[in-house]
């Protein structure tokens, strides 16, 4: 398949007073469509700093980063961050709105196709209600369809469950993964947790200490079930054995 | 969720209700208490001649005084003095703080180089700016609603900048990465998150403004509350002063249920 996203020899040095850090360095890796692409490596490395890059908030010192073979332009990117940071003045709807706003688009074909993600994934009847009274479950899936109504090409998620209880956490990347799979979203996503890595993505790029560079890229094939199952597969733990074995 | 009414609730559940009922209902009863027992006991002391009612005045007096400044002279005329310069110090300093604020958290190097001069501003007892007032703005109002606008502002400033540092960087991060321009950021994030320290900033205003505006009446004045407080304790009638307190109190305590009035009102239509 074609290749959504490039990632071509980037580098990337923060300048403070005291100090020049190297936070990436040559970093390269390719995303093609369709694919679930896990990020992880030991915390501080500079995860994040990646997926900003990615989504053109930071630009890279060297190197370049080709978006559907486009360098500049990043509409099409949806970008999930660690918390659901939903507005809690803004009921679940407006919530949803919200990039349909910034982006000044909201003729009815948008607002229809943001209701349709609404009632596909059941929150069309909290539509009135106001992020305080949804689980946290809930808003998580309410973050996911702010970041789809825009209708991005590519999803970056940003440890988009760290924030979750570890019962809330399964089932919200059940959900997300589900989600995401009926959407048909090419998807990064950046964890330090690796069952969590193995158990959503086709691929997994494992990061050395800072400065960032690729380790290793992994493979899991547990094949396309949900997240729940493919953690109950034999593959699983020998997966984690060798991700394990990678990061330290 | 919301709550339903016709929910059948356990014995415990009234009880409990019945407990809360009785302990909101014995602190209006010790809040009430207080204020007689006070009352009471000045006027009873006063009567005794144990306390110099000269100096101490009485509720009695003060009552009566209060009559006869409300019949002979024009009392409405000197409260609506005064309450129109504290509004009008009110007002200004809070849009004017807001404004400023605004454009503090606009421009970072903006903010950098006023950073001491806010400093200052806010240390300096304003009242030694008296003489200066009274010299640019003549012995009026404009006196008044200046020092009161003076004595506010610099709060309103720093209490609404501060609001507004504290939005949630990742908040604004999220913005940034749906394409929002800084306007947007500020009109859809940062201006509506700061609903809440914007009735902070309001209810210390209340008493900013008093503060300036009573303060500017001492410094400058023919009439108004401040004028008639500065005027009795001059002449030593100590009814006068009580009584014009009195009525500060009453009023400072309007002010503050309008502000509490207007807190519930946006926090409403916010949502």
């Amino acid at each position: 398949m074609k290749d959504l996203l490039e990632i071509k020899n980037i580098s990337l040095i923060y300048q403070t007073l005291n100090d020049e850090i190297t936070a990436v360095q040559n970093l390269s890796f390719n995303v093609s469509e369709g694919e679930f692409v896990s990020v992880i490596g030991p915390s501080g490395c500079g995860k994040t700093t990646i997926l900003s890059m990615i989504a053109g908030l930071l630009q890279p010192t060297e190197g370049e980063i080709l978006f559907d073979g486009n360098k500049v332009k990043r509409d099409g990117i949806g970008y999930m961050l660690q918390k659901d940071h939903l507005f809690p003045w803004r009921n679940i709807e407006r919530n949803v709105f919200l990039p349909l706003e910034i982006k000044k688009r909201q003729s009815e074909k948008d607002k229809e196709f943001a209701y349709s993600l609404l009632k596909k994934y059941g929150l069309y009847e909290f539509r009135n209600n106001y992020p305080d009274q949804l689980s946290g479950g809930m808003r998580q899936r309410v973050a996911l369809i702010r970041t789809l109504v825009s209708a991005p090409k590519l999803l970056l998620l940003d440890e988009p469950f760290s924030a979750l209880d570890s019962q809330t956490r399964l089932r919200a990347s059940d959900d997300v993964y589900n989600i995401i799979k009926s959407e048909r979203k090419t998807t990064v996503l950046v964890t330090h947790d690796i069952s969590e890595a193995i158990a959503m993505s086709d691929k997994i790029i494992v990061l050395t200490n800072r400065p960032a560079q690729v380790k290793s890229i992994v493979y899991p094939n547990i094949g396309k079930d949900t997240p729940h199952k493919r953690r109950e597969s034999p593959e699983f733990g020998l997966c984690f054995e060798k991700l394990w074995k990678e990061l330290n | 969720m919301k709550q339903s009414n016709d929910k059948n609730f356990s014995v415990n559940h009234a009880l409990f209700i019945k407990k809360h009922k009785q302990e909101k209902a014995m602190i209006i009863f010790a809040r009430i208490a207080i204020l007689i027992v006070f009352l009471g006991l000045w006027e009873l002391l006063a009567y005794l001649n144990v306390i110099d009612s000269f100096i101490t005045s009485s509720p009695s007096k003060v009552f009566v005084t209060l009559k006869d400044l409300f019949t002979e002279n024009n009392l409405l005329y000197h409260i609506g003095v005064t309450l129109s310069e504290t509004l009008l110090g009110f007002l200004i300093a809070v849009f004017l703080g807001s404004a400023i604020a605004l454009a503090l958290w606009w421009s970072e190097r903006l903010r950098l180089i006023l950073e001491p001069y806010i400093i200052v501003l806010n240390s300096l007892p304003k009242i030694a700016l008296g003489p200066i007032i009274i010299v640019w703005f003549g012995s009026g109002s404009k006196a008044i609603v200046f020092m009161a606008v003076l004595i506010g502002i610099i709060v309103a400033i720093m209490t609404m900048l501060n609001g507004f540092l504290e939005t949630d960087k990742n908040k604004i991060l999220l913005l940034k990465s749906m394409g929002a321009t800084k306007l947007q950021i500020l009109l859809k994030l940062v201006i509506p998150g700061s609903l809440s320290s914007f009735i902070s900033m309001m209810k210390i205003s209340v008493g900013m403004a008093w503060i300036g505006s009573i303060m500017g009446e001492y410094l400058v004045s023919k009439a108004g509350l401040g004028y008639l407080i500065v005027y009795g304790g001059q002449v030593f009638k100590l009814n006068l002063v009580m009584a014009s307190t009195f009525v500060l109190c009453i009023l400072a305590a309007l002010m503050y249920f309008a502000v509490s009035l207007l807190e519930k009102f946006l926090i409403k239509h916010r949502q």
